[in-house]
């Protein structure tokens, strides 16, 4: 611990001396220090030494677990973050409250290295507050040798010949009630009450058929893994995960279409170097970084170059780079607050 | 200093984390979001599904009731039998578990009961066929017997303990075979800590939560996990009101049956609790 400290020490010290050293016109935030409120695990810690060298920021990295939690400690104002990488929903519903600044793309050169399938989203029109920093969907997770595949639809879910096999369910309630929707051909962010009504009663059929054999969230990676289930809702990061420990496991975006979520890098509006900031996300969308981050999270990573840079077994990984056709298949969740009671009622009715 | 004073700082804790907090679930029961009086929250109670999550807790509970004392009772009496030297060192061992987190136990118990799991591979060593018990009521009903049983076998083991043994010795000298000593004798004898170990089962048995989700991997919840979901997972703008309603009535309902165990023991004798 102490040795960290010392090192840490230097490191800092060096960056200091430097920065008033090489306070040239390449280096114009040298000395600055930024915010950045990221996901735990979430990046290759090498990346934030390199942006220090580079650019003479010194970067103070802080970690939440939970969106809500991010939102909490931003909303309040008790922090000042220079730059925060929520999801899209949230990102919504902060650009709504206010609380992101806009953008200077200008400063921002490398989003041209964003796929076009994640530029100009629904949740931020024109990209004006957010740049994509690792997305992902919702699928199956099926093994090969317990399940005869292909699977292609969600109504597999419901298929008696896999009950013996187990089929696992998410225990979140925008997924289960969401994937419901879609099989029935209905937006995953409906506000309709007979649409709704008809996904209730699809899960509660799927429930009483006995076909499922648990809603359960973190347990479901381990459980595939160990080739103790047949099937499992999951997210492709953690598909990925489960993958990479079994080679009998699957990936399956069905073709009625799912969830795509992206992870968005924004500055605060309360952010006083919105400027040093904009140099770190337009840093984070340099291919090479964005190489290392992807070797170190293995999440699927919107940059270009990188995704061409794919090996061949990874191109043809559904989690890790799924076709253009099947993204868009797929939807983003949109901030449902209003209608919230309703899904909330469907999901009681099948948990309890 | 007068005697009694020496309870104010247990006095104190229970105002600030008992009385008070059970004033605040009162308080939210009976109003609106807005503060406005209401019974509303207790008609949510009718809706067949939160009937039915009571009514499996319930079900559950007194199963698990009648299961620890099958199995407490016999395991009470031989550990008070009086020329038995050992018995110290056996209670030790069925309070050994307890001495563990109780989540980390059930944790313990879904790697023990999982399909691939200890009893699987146990069973198959012997020849026989492998059972699927995790995601049943049973895997649930096995998690909440192992964490409560404790409770019944101490409050007998004590009972037996004190027993005058004479009385056993009188009854067998006037005639009365082994079996009508332990009816008309025994059983009656030890009432009292029958009733303190019952209720000591099924209080937290009817209550409980977390065990039932992680044994029936999430398809079985009790009142305990509705209640849960409904304070820290539901969007629903009156959730607190009606959570604090439903936790009323669980108060209600485990005060009912508390008074139906008074009547046999009046005098609470087993160390009873009310």
């Amino acid at each position: 611990m102490k040795k960290i400290a010392i090192v840490l020490l230097v490191a800092l010290l060096a960056g200091a001396l430097s920065a008033f050293a090489f306070a040239e016109a390449d280096k114009p935030f040298a000395g600055t220090e930024i915010k950045v409120y990221n996901w735990y695990d979430y990046i290759d810690p090498e990346v934030l030494d390199i942006f220090e060298a580079e650019t003479g920021i010194h970067v103070n990295y802080v970690n939440f677990s939970q969106n809500e939690d991010m939102y909490t400690r931003l909303s309040t104002g008790a922090e000042i973050y220079d730059v925060v990488i929520p999801s899209e929903y949230m990102i919504e519903r902060l650009i709504k409250e206010g609380l992101l600044a806009e953008l200077n793309l200008d400063n921002i050169p490398n989003l041209a290295n964003v796929i076009d399938n994640l530029l100009d989203p629904i949740y931020d029109p024109g990209n004006a507050h957010s740049i994509p920093y690792m997305w992902g969907t919702l699928g199956i997770v099926y093994n090969t040798d317990l399940v005869e595949g292909p699977i292609t639809s969600w109504t597999a879910l419901l298929d008696q010949k896999y009950a013996d096999a187990k089929i696992f369910m998410m225990d979140s309630v925008r997924d289960t009630v969401g994937l419901a929707l879609k099989t029935l051909g209905y937006s995953m962010n409906t506000h309709d009450e007979a649409e709704l009504e008809a996904a209730r009663e699809w899960l509660l059929a799927q429930k009483d058929s006995g076909v499922v054999a648990g809603y359960i969230l973190d347990q479901a990676r381990e459980m595939m893994v160990g080739n103790e289930a047949g099937m499992a809702v999951m997210y492709s990061g953690d598909a990925l995960y489960a993958m990479d420990k079994n080679d009998k496991l699957a990936y399956v975006i069905p073709d009625e279409g799912s969830n795509i979520w992206v992870d968005g890098m924004c500055v605060p509006a309360a952010s006083q170097n919105k400027e040093a900031a904009e140099c770190f996300i337009n840093f984070m969308c340099r291919p090479d970084i964005a190489q290392k981050n992807l070797d170190e999270i293995r999440y699927s990573s919107p940059i270009k170059q990188v995704v061409e840079g794919l090996s061949e077994e990874e191109l043809a990984s559904t989690a890790m780079n799924p076709t253009d056709e099947m993204v868009k298949r797929c939807e983003y969740y949109v901030d449902i607050s209003d209608v919230a009671y309703m899904y909330d009622d469907i999901w009681m009715d099948v948990l309890m | 200093m007068k005697r009694s004073w020496y309870a104010t700082p247990y006095a104190l804790w229970m105002l600030l984390f008992a009385v008070v907090p059970l004033l605040f679930v009162c308080w939210y029961a009976f109003t609106t979001p807005e503060g406005h009086f209401t019974l509303a929250n207790f008609q949510e109670f009718a809706k067949p599904r939160y009937m039915g999550v009571i009514l499996r807790s319930l079900k559950l509970a007194l199963y698990c009731t009648a299961l620890c004392l099958v199995i407490g009772y016999p395991t009470a009496w031989f550990l008070s039998g009086r020329n038995f030297n050992h018995a110290q060192s056996l209670v030790v061992l069925i309070l050994l578990p307890m001495w563990m987190n109780l989540l980390l136990r059930t944790y313990a118990m879904m790697t023990l009961l999982d399909d691939n799991g200890v009893l699987n591979a146990a069973l198959q060593a012997i020849g026989l066929q492998p059972v699927k018990v995790i995601g049943t009521e049973g895997a649930v009903l096995m998690g909440l017997v192992y964490n409560y049983l404790p409770f019944m076998v101490l409050p007998i083991y004590t009972v037996l303990k004190k027993m005058d043994y004479s009385v056993i010795e009188a009854a067998e000298d006037l005639g009365c075979n082994p079996l009508r000593v332990m009816t008309r004798v025994v059983i009656p004898m030890s009432v009292p800590g029958i009733v303190s170990g019952v209720t000591m089962v099924f209080m937290p048995a009817v209550t409980s939560f977390a065990i039932s989700t992680l044994l029936s991997h999430g398809k079985l919840r009790l009142a305990g996990d509705l209640i849960d979901y409904i304070f820290n997972q539901s969007s629903n703008p009156t959730r607190w009101n009606i959570g604090s309603s439903f936790s009323l009535m669980m108060l209600v309902l485990i005060l009912i049956s508390i008074g139906f165990l008074r009547k046999v023991d009046p005098d609470s004798e087993g160390g009873g609790m009310w």
